[in-house]
Formats: C-alpha cells, structure tokens, sequence
C-alpha cells in the first residue's frame, strides 16, 4: 500500500528523525496560507503515488507567497507523467508546502526485505537524489548494503559503519546512528514493506534532515494497521481497482479490450501471457481467488463488465478448491442484474464442470465453450478483433 | 519412492476447525492421507471427524505421533502455528494460509534456522505424492502416479501443469507448491536436490513467475548439478512492471525479476521452457527423449 510523502513524513516525524517544516494543502488558498507562514520561500510539490516528480515539473521552488499560489494553480488537477506512472500519468490533487533548505550533501537511505537472505536490509549511498535501481547498475560499489538478524535487530556497530562509510564523521555520524536505529524501528513497528529517504541531506547548518520520504506498506499486514485505511488517497487508484479491494479480488487495469476471469494468480497471469502471445490484447488481470463465493465471482465479473474498453471476456477457471457452478452462477447473477451483450469464451476444467457447462448453456447468455486453453485463446482473440501477430 | 510425503506419513491439521480446515481435512483423508490429529486451542478434547483435536502441537503429537503438519490457522496466528509445529519437533510443516505479514515471516524464518524443521508455504497449494499421500489443497484426481517431480510457486497454474503431465502419461513422484510469497520456507534449490536424489524421479517440472531471483538461482544449480531432464513455464511474460500480480512476491520492481531474464536464463542453463501454458506437458515429454 501506497501512502503520500507528507504522510511519510509525519510518521518519520513520530521517530524522532528530523523533516522540513511543511503542510500538506488541498486548496489554491491554503498553499498561499503556508507559504506565507514559511515566509513567502517555500517549496511546493506534487503529491502523487509515483516518484520522478521533480523531472516531471511537479516540485516548484517559490520565492515568495505569490509565487506558490501560482506554483499551486499550476500544479491542481494537472496530470504528470512520470517514468514510475505509466503513460496515462497521475493527476495531482494534493500539494505538500514545505520550508525551502540549504542543502550541503545528499545521501540515499532505506530499509526493505532482502528476499534472498529473507530479511530487511538497510540500504545507503552517498549518491543521494538518484534513482538507486539506477545507481546499482552503472556503479554498485558506491551502494552500501547492511542485512540486519531479526533476532538481533540493527546494532549500533552496523548503522556507525554505514555512516562512516557515507563520509559522516563525529556529531553527524552518531546522530545518523541513531537515526538508523529509528528507522528500522519505524519499519517493523508499522509494517513497511519499504521506508526510503531519498535524498537524506546534511543541511548548510549541519544537520542531518529527510528530504523525501517514501513509505510502502505491506499489504498483509493491514489487519493491524486498521488507522492505514483512512491514510489512502483513492483519486491516486483506477476506480475498478478500488471496487475490486472492497471485494477483497485482485485486479488490474490494463489497456486492451479482452475482459479475463481467472482463478489463481500464476494462471491470471499465464493466461494473460497466451492471449498477448496469439495477437489479443487483455484489459485487466483478475484473480478470483480459490475459494470464492457467488457473490464474489458476481463482483469480479460486474468489474469487467464495468470497463467501457471490453468487448468480449475470457473465462479461464481451473476448478480444484473453485466449483464450476459456483462460477458460473455468479456469472449469471451479475449478468442478470447489469445485463451483458458481449461474447464470452469460457473455458473452464475440473470440479463440477459439466453443471457450470449445464447452467450457463440455460442462461441465455451468448457463451462459447472450449475444453482446451489455446483454442478459448484463439477464439477469444478472434471475437474481439485480435489476431496472431 | 517420493520426496518428504508418503503413504506413511501420519498428518496433524493445525486449525482444523476452521470452515477451510475441515473442508480440506475431509478431502485429504478422503484421497486417502492418514490424518492422525487435529490442533485448536481452546477445542482441545474434541472429536471432529472422528480425528482427535488437541489444544497444542506437543501433546497431538504425543499422544499420535504424527511427523507432518498441515497448517490452515489464519494470517494473524499463522507464524505462531508455524513455531509451535518446530517446537513440538515435527519434521515437515505445510503451511496453506494466505496473507501472513511479512514481518512474522522474516522471523519465522530465521528461527526455523535452529529447527530441523522443513516449512512448504505459505501461500502455497500444499504437496502430494500421487497414490499415497495429499497434504494441501489440490485437487486430488488430477494427479497419477508416475515419474515427473513437480515444483511450482503457482496453485492453479500447477493443476494446469499436472494435468497436462497427468495426460501425457508421464505422471508425478511429488508435486510440491513452493508458494507465492516474498519468504518461503522450502525453495525451488532444496526440491531440485530432493528430487535429484529421488530414484523414482526421472524428470523435474519448474513453474516460476516474475519477481525475485530463484528461478535464475535455480537454474545456475541445474546446470552444475543436476543429473535428470528438466522443463520449465514461467508466468508473467506480459505483466505491467511494479504491479503485484495477486503473488505478494510477484512484482518486476527496478527492471529485476522479469520473466524474459528468466526465461534466458533457464535456457541457457539447458532447462527446457514451454511457449505457452497450454505446452508444458508437451515441454515435458520432448525434454525426456
């Protein structure tokens, strides 16, 4: 889960690690309020779920009150794109206003699961403000890498290690110590599956400041974080991805016109690789998981038929845990109620598959059965205009 | 032979009276897995099934001597479940449940380090040896007995696979679902050893997915190693990068864990990789001529 850098900030805040002064702002005439307690010089920047925004023109350094009342008209309701938002871009609905600050040196700091050693790493460089995938390509020794025993959380000794190796000496490096120490606290305590500050600066007064701030959290873990729900922005999600978590499905929005149904998400994803693979072009991912009710596979199925872009849908269920009928009643439930002129190729296998065959044959809805995957792809691609490229 | 389950493997269910427990439960036993015990705290006492329930792992296994635990107990108790089965010494722990934080997970796993414990999952389908022995929730009827070891980090996408194998004749030794998650216990090196060293196991089937690295670790291994024919699918070719694909570990972050890279890999490692999802059967078959 995505949340905004203001919000990341106030939570680095809460562990005592040092952030501009700054306001989060959703209107033209609160920016120009916060500037004006800033002193007129301030920094604005575009709240969206992606970073490469300053690239993107979405931080503007304002020199007076004005000036960020310009910034803010400007930057409301625009759409950047950006490498990390994909080609439609994310508009811009938030502004955060901060103190503009002197800024000696720029570092790089996180701390994320190292999936091999299957432990959080704590992540730096003195290469700071970059992209660090990037950095770790062109040159991996300037990365500075430390996996932290679980049992034994981050050690002093470890954190001073990294400090001195990004230059740090005397004052600076104890308080980057501990600064360390708190952001690894800050990541187990509230479930991140990233905490990232990019650039971590050393102020023209001398002191160690998150310049930006970046918190992912897990997905997993938000049974404990019931106060996270309240945090998301949800004009930064595709409204049928909204729609699918409520119904707790995974779903994702994607450009072409094929709607797919899928249970298990190795096969989703499969049967999005064989449509691409024979010239279609698949309009979302959904997983409707094993075990899912009617009800469910209703809501999963009003999702696609929600997206204007489709204009046929595939049906693939691979019915072990999932019963057959179970799918196709919750097919025609939804069918029923919003009612369906598309063509839909169903290819389904396993339990109870001669009765989902049975229930949908009998409910008027205009459904092709294959028993084999490559011809439910090719017939699927050939209703919705594909063709094998 | 087989690899970690067999006809006498003697099951636990730990949270088997769960709705999802106990309907598993029932399809194990019925594919004809000897399920010994069942776990709850607080149920303690109680007969479900005709199969004794225990308030803990230590006494269950005590009392039945089951070396094998099923595991169904939900996501904020799952890593505590996992504990206790290493606790009581159990040999072999599958854990099926889905959406355990990552944070209980890393700590499991590092305390799993001092155990002699095995752990398959979580998020995973579970394993089966065809003909003996069903501990997850696959479907049983699907699988036969034959000579293709199974290792996959998909559910459904390994139904696919096995029936495909299943139809082709080869069959199965054991098909172990890894999981899909970020940190799993078993990984896709530990299979590959045991199925290597399986003398029933003539060919080993991978199914991998975008995200991480094993699938590459894996392959490194295959080339230096591994002595039987192996194919391989991997999903996840047309995935948008940064997206979590359903898996949790699923996601091609920072240009690393794409399918393409993998898909070289695997061949460059003499590992043979199906075009599509409807070939993997037949990817199989060419790979063991």
């Amino acid at each position: 889960m995505n949340i905004h850098e203001y919000q990341a900030k106030e939570i680095l805040r809460s562990y005592g690690i040092p952030v501009p002064r700054g306001r989060a702002a959703y209107t033209e005439a609160q920016v120009e309020r916060s500037a004006r307690e800033m002193g007129g010089r301030c920094v604005v920047k575009a709240q969206i779920y992606a970073g490469g925004r300053g690239k993107a023109g979405g931080v503007r350094l304002a020199e007076s009150a004005e000036e960020a009342l310009k910034a803010a008209k400007d930057l409301f309701g625009k759409t950047l794109v950006t490498p990390q938002t994909g080609p439609d871009g994310l508009v811009v609905r938030r502004l955060l206003v901060e103190e503009a600050v002197g800024i000696a040196r720029e570092f790089y700091l996180s701390i994320t699961l190292d999936r091999q050693s299957s432990r959080y790493c704590l992540i730096a460089s003195a290469e700071g403000g970059m992209e660090i995938e990037a950095l770790a390509e062109r040159s991996p020794e300037k990365i500075h890498i430390v996996t932290i025993d679980p049992l034994l959380g981050l050690k002093p000794y470890q954190a001073r290690k990294i400090a001195l190796a990004l230059g740090m000496r005397g004052r600076l490096c104890e308080e980057c110590v501990t600064l360390m120490m708190n952001l690894y606290r800050c990541c187990l305590e509230k479930d991140c599956s990233l905490v990232e500050i990019n650039p971590l600066v050393v102020t023209n007064a001398d002191w160690l400041m998150a310049m930006d701030a970046k918190i992912n959290f897990d997905d997993n873990a938000l049974f404990r974080h019931p106060e996270y729900q309240e945090m998301t922005d949800l004009s930064q999600i595709d409204p049928l991805e909204i729609t699918a978590g409520e119904f707790d499905l995974s779903y994702i929005k994607l450009k072409g016109n094929i709607g797919c149904m899928v249970n298990g998400a190795g096969l989703a994803m499969a049967t999005l690789d064989m449509l691409s693979e024979y010239g279609g072009a698949p309009a979302n991912f959904l997983d409707v998981g094993g075990g899912a009710t009617k009800d469910r596979v209703a809501a999963a199925f009003r999702i696609i038929l929600g997206d204007p872009d489709v204009k046929g849908i595939f049906v693939n269920i691979f019915g072990g845990i999932m019963r057959c009928d179970v799918i196709a009643e919750g097919i025609i439930a939804a069918a029923e109620e919003a009612g369906c002129p598309l063509p839909i190729v169903v290819r389904m296998d396993g339990t109870l598959v001669e009765e989902g065959k049975r229930l949908l044959t009998g409910s008027g809805l205009n459904v092709r059965f294959t028993h084999d995957l490559t011809e439910g792809v090719q017939a699927i691609v050939g209703m919705t205009g594909g063709h094998r490229q | 032979m087989s690899v970690l389950v067999n006809k006498d493997s003697k099951i636990l269910v730990q949270g088997i009276t769960g709705r999802t427990g106990l309907f598993h439960t029932r399809q194990c036993r019925d594919y004809g897995t000897n399920i010994v015990a069942g776990v709850t705290p607080g149920k303690g006492g109680a007969v479900i099934e005709g199969i004794p329930v225990f308030d803990t792992v230590e006494e269950a296994v005590s009392e039945t001597g089951a070396d094998v635990s099923l595991i169904f107990v939900p996501p904020p108790g799952a890593a505590d479940a996992v504990l206790e089965a290493a606790a009581a010494g159990l040999g072999l722990a599958v854990c099926i449940t889905e959406g355990i934080p990552v944070r209980d997970m890393v700590f499991v796993k590092r305390a799993l380090r001092e155990s002699g414990m095995v752990m398959i999952g979580p998020n995973c389908p579970g394993i089966i040896t065809p003909g003996e022995c069903k501990v997850g929730i696959m479907p049983g009827d699907i699988h036969l007995k034959g000579k293709i070891g199974v290792v996959s980090r998909s559910g459904t996408l390994t139904y696919e696979a096995v029936k495909q194998l299943t139809v082709t004749g080869l069959g199965q030794t054991t098909c172990i679902g890894i999981g899909g998650d970020p940190i799993i216990g078993l990984n896709f090196l530990d299979a590959l050893r045991l199925f290597n060293d399986d003398p029933e196991t003539e060919g080993v089937f991978l199914i991998g997915e975008i995200g991480g690295g094993a699938e590459e670790e894996a392959a490194a291994w295959i080339r230096d190693h591994m002595k039987k024919p192996v194919a391989a699918f991997i999903a996840g070719r047309t995935a948008p990068p940064g997206k979590r694909m359903g898996h949790a570990g699923a996601i091609i972050s920072g240009g690393k864990g794409k399918a393409e890279d993998k898909i070289r890999v695997l061949k460059e490692c003499g590992v043979s990789v199906a075009p599509g999802p409807a070939h993997m059967g037949e990817t199989m078959v060419q790979a063991m001529k």
